[in-house]
């Protein structure tokens, strides 16, 4: 869903002319607006980093006032997400924040009107104001942290500067072109050799890189998901909106990482962040020469005695799927096959009931999740439709003042030509106060997004276990074949006289294969035990984490309709006291 | 028959039924919409109350049953006998099959068809009319007869906008200088015409608008409501507190949801029709102004024809010709005509001239009207709105102190 195009067809240039024309019109005594944002003039799709989930929302929430700078404005980690960079809005002239009329009677005070987060409060001029607004702020800025360690310690990383490079190649035709992003990181952490603040340049092969070795290091975890990688040719590659997308993945993707308390300190998001030139992780090969190098050492496997066939102990605790080990990979196929198609119980089972009702419950949460999502997408589109007609109708009235006015020729037109100045300039004003609402919105049911995006890094944490299980598994089942065959051989060669030097040889490796593979055998359960640690402690702090951003999520979107609405609701209330003397219901009949 | 006496004015529906027996008043109301007939015939039957103590009329009360088209027949009558005189607009046949039946529908074609009535009751001129006193008291079977003898005499509103267009073609001509113009050229008429047309334009934008703005009421209900019910779902995959926290929002986004929806509704009986009637008024106008050029045509053409009959007598009488008695009656007769052709002209023109400042009038209250009572109903659900979401802010503020 493209959000930002209206349902019913309406051209987008005559959208555009006629926000502009909205924008300069003189509305009198309240100012006109000066340059407006093209809020829904954008046509960035949203980041791919949880693709098929982006849409309407990130239409609306990427788009940023070309007047202001890019996002590096250097805003503590932990504060609250609400605050605009102000000069985004300079353009916007004071306009709905005056103080509440005496006589209005339907808002009480206090009021959320007043403190709420508006572009139009930069500018309010009353003292009181402002102050009431920081100190509401700050309160709400508290609550709607969730680290304890607010000011303490942060970390921001920016992702900015994209700038297209050439491999340096020996061949005639020159080195594929690529593009590279500055990343810069301010923080105060002091694993960072105490540098405040350093860039270096990365390309995207290097950002997959990072994420292989962090899934290689953190088992268990609940990794943040990279970016994808993008399908597309060449061309669309270097395209502006490609590269711009992607940016704004990788930032978030980048600061995702920055904020696991654990993955934070690793050396691997270390090295990323701060080496400069080459970075300094092994590359992650394609599955292709994986496979190659697995064929070839498969003969050996399959056919070499003894040692060969036994999983190197320190190759246990990875998952048999990434590495070059074909005979592993065969064998834990073989034994999962058997798990859920034999008949006989695996000797590991997955008996942590607790486990599996987690696993049932995670998958639930994120099938609403996902509604939510979407709804929160219709409910965001539903307020843009709103803001746009209120808009055309002012407009639209507006155009008729002029008209009357210009055509009177009698008092009574003069009178309707001002009441419907009233009329067109409430609605133009509440049509602005829908597009604010709707960004802020935006802003806050952002928050399921991104927790789709953990869905999927708790679905890896998982499935890291179930792999980590389906190892043990197999050594298990290989020890009692083998000791199997080392008895039949036994028993045999006590059969010869004198000894039989072959069986014994091969008795012999068959206890050293043994051994080997008691040793993977506890290595893997050691392993397993401790991912399974870290999944429980990741899901309980995503639990809790989840827990404390959906209620900050709740909260902000909440105060913002409230504070919007009465914005509005003054407004309109205004126009019914300008026309009051239309009120039909006080005559008496 | 028109009264060429000083009308007595009448008071209508919206005085007081208290007043004054003495005081003339007319007060009609049109109520009570019944589905009758069956398939492709049904059709919604009004009943129509007239209360009254003038004694043109059969005593103090009566009521008939009056179906759309018997109000179209009055209209087309009143357009026919009133010329010169704005004729309050019906609204439009619905096209819609399925809609015709909604509640909604009827309720709003109930409303505008009382609106109809009582203009023509309060309207000075309109409010003696015999076709009025025929609409209000006949039975259904006389009305039944006069609307069947009427159908194929009176222009259908194609005709009518075939003529304007003429007015309008004739009216550039002239200015280019194409032909002898037939049509008036004053300033102040001109300049009435172009307003008229441009209003029209103006007016159906912003009525457009107007009913655009309703349906995004309708939407933004909608989509509350399913948030709702998603986030409801989703709490209850949460545990406490965020469980509760999400079904408290959830109940509060489907409660807006209903709000929104009630507010549609309002936003298009009290604004949106309001608007529409005006452009279906300043149509009405554009009819009256062509019912004006065909008879300036008239007035014209035979202004000249009378001249030339003259100029024709004049000359048999200086022959002394034989055929002089005869072309004095042809003269005599066509001058009567002219002269009949100038008196409907200049009334026309005199009765526009009132019936301007009548609409302007009427309009800019009825529009404050519709003003007042949708800054009202904004004002109104902008605070529910808010009330209803602050009243969240405790329960929240206490989950997450948890």
């Amino acid at each position: 869903m493209m959000g930002s195009e209206n349902a019913d067809g309406f051209e987008e240039t005559n959208l555009n002319a006629q926000r502009e024309e909205m924008e300069n019109l003189d509305l009198g005594v309240d100012g006109d607006a000066g340059g407006d944002d093209p809020l829904k003039k954008s046509v960035v799709n949203g980041d791919t980093s949880n693709s098929g989930y982006r849409s309407a929302m990130s239409t609306v929430s990427n788009v940023r006032d070309p007047l202001s700078p890019p996002p590096t404005v250097m805003i503590p980690a932990d504060s609250d997400p609400l605050l605009a960079p102000p000069s985004s809005y300079e353009d916007f002239r004071s306009f709905g924040s005056k103080p509440i009329s005496s006589d209005n009677s339907y808002i009480e005070p206090p009021s959320y009107a007043d403190v709420i987060f508006s572009p139009f409060d930069e500018n309010s001029d009353s003292e009181i104001n402002g102050a009431e607004d920081s100190s509401l702020h700050s309160q709400f800025s508290d609550s709607l942290s969730r680290s304890p360690s607010s000011s303490s310690d942060y970390i921001k990383i920016t992702v900015s500067n994209p700038q297209k490079e050439q491999e340096t190649s020996n061949s005639i035709v020159g080195g594929n072109t690529y593009i590279t992003y500055q990343i810069t990181t301010r923080t105060n952490l002091p694993d960072f050799g105490g540098q405040s603040e350093f860039s270096v340049r990365r390309r995207f092969r290097d950002v997959v890189t990072l994420a292989d070795r962090l899934a290689e290091s953190y088992r268990g975890f609940c990794i943040p998901p990279r970016p994808d990688k993008s399908v597309v040719e060449s061309q669309v590659m270097q395209k502006q909106e490609f590269v711009e997308q992607r940016r704004v993945a990788l930032e978030k993707y980048l600061r995702r990482l920055s904020a696991h308390p654990v993955i934070r300190n690793s050396d691997e998001l270390k090295a990323f962040l701060q080496v400069q030139g080459k970075l300094p992780l092994q590359l992650s090969t394609d599955v292709a020469s994986r496979m190659l190098d697995g064929a070839v050492k498969l003969p050996k496997q399959l056919f070499g005695e003894g040692g060969a066939s036994a999983v190197p102990v320190h190759e246990v605790v990875q998952p048999a799927k990434g590495g070059r080990d074909l005979l592993r990979l065969f064998k834990e196929l073989r034994q999962s096959v058997s798990n859920d198609w034999g008949g006989a119980k695996p000797p590991v089972v997955e008996e942590d009931k607790e486990f599996l009702e987690k696993k049932e419950k995670m998958h639930d949460l994120e099938q609403q999740i996902i509604n939510a999502s979407q709804q929160a997408e219709s409910l965001v589109k539903a307020q843009q439709d709103m803001g746009e007609t209120m808009g055309e109708l002012g407009l639209a009235f507006i155009k008729l003042t002029k008209f009357e006015n210009e055509e009177a020729a009698s008092n009574a037109q003069r009178i309707r030509a001002n009441d419907m100045k009233n009329l067109a300039t409430a609605a133009v004003k509440a049509s602005r106060f829908y597009r604010e609402l709707n960004s802020q919105t935006v802003k806050h049911l952002d928050t399921l997004h991104e927790y789709l995006g953990m869905m999927m890094a708790v679905q890896g944490a998982f499935a890291d276990r179930s792999s980590a299980l389906l190892t043990v598994q197999t050594l298990l089942s290989e020890l009692p074949s083998l000791q199997a065959r080392v008895e039949k051989l036994e028993a045999a060669s006590s059969k010869v006289f004198g000894g039989d030097k072959s069986r014994i040889r091969k008795i012999e490796e068959l206890k050293e294969t043994i051994k080997v593979t008691e040793d993977a055998k506890n290595v893997a359960i050691r392993e397993y035990e401790r991912i399974k640690e870290n999944n429980r402690s990741e899901v309980e702090r995503l639990d809790k984490e989840r827990r404390a951003d959906f209620m900050n999520m709740m909260k902000g979107f909440v105060v913002n309709q409230v504070g919007y609405a009465e914005k509005m609701g003054n407004v309109w209330a205004k126009v019914a006291e300008e026309t009051s003397q239309y009120d039909r219901e006080k005559q008496s009949s | 028959m028109e009264s060429t006496e000083q009308p007595r004015s009448i008071s209508g529906s919206m005085q007081s039924p208290r007043s004054p027996s003495l005081q003339p008043y007319l007060s009609v109301s049109v109520t009570d919409p019944v589905k009758l007939g069956n398939g492709v015939q049904a059709y919604i039957s009004y009943r129509v109350i007239t209360k009254t103590n003038l004694p043109e009329y059969q005593g103090p009360e009566k009521i008939v049953i009056r179906r759309y088209s018997d109000f179209v027949w009055l209209r087309d009558r009143l357009f026919e006998k009133y010329k010169g005189i704005f004729i309050p607009p019906l609204p439009e046949k619905s096209a819609v099959e399925k809609f015709r039946f909604s509640a909604e529908f009827i309720e709003m074609r109930r409303a505008a068809l009382d609106i109809f009535v009582n203009r023509i009751a309060l309207h000075p001129e309109l409010q003696h009319s015999e076709d009025l006193r025929t609409f209000l008291q006949a039975d259904e079977e006389t009305m039944d007869r006069f609307r069947f003898q009427e159908t194929g005499i009176f222009k259908k509103p194609a005709d009518l906008m075939q003529m304007f267009r003429d007015v309008q073609s004739k009216v550039s001509d002239a200015v280019l200088g194409k032909e002898k113009p037939v049509e008036e050229t004053t300033a102040a008429y001109e300049k009435l015409k172009h307003y008229i047309f441009e209003l029209e334009n103006h007016l159906a934008e912003a009525q457009k608008h107007a009913y655009r703005l309703v349906k995004r009421h309708r939407e933004l209900g909608q989509s509350l409501l399913d948030f709702g019910k998603a986030v409801k779902l989703l709490g209850a995959c949460e545990g406490e507190p965020t469980g509760k926290a999400f079904s408290d929002l959830g109940t509060k986004s489907e409660l807006l949801s209903i709000k929104l929806q009630k507010e549609a509704q309002q936003v298009l009986m009290n604004f949106e029709e309001p608007l529409k009637d005006y452009v279906r008024y300043v149509q009405s106008i554009k009819a009256t102004i062509a019912e004006r050029g065909t008879a300036f045509k008239q007035h014209c053409e035979l202004a000249e024809t009378t001249k030339l009959k003259e100029i024709n007598l004049d000359k048999l009488m200086l022959t002394r010709s034989d055929k002089v008695g005869e072309a004095e009656i042809e003269y005599r007769e066509i001058k009567a005509e002219s002269e009949e052709a100038t008196r409907r002209f200049e009334r026309i023109v005199t009765r526009m001239e009132e019936e301007i400042v009548r609409f302007q009038e009427q309009k800019t209250e009825e529009m404050g009207v519709a003003f007042h009572q949708f800054a009202k109903g904004q004002a109104r659900l902008a605070c529910s709105i808010a009330d209803a979401w602050k009243s969240l802010l405790p329960k929240l503020e206490a989950s997450s102190a948890v």
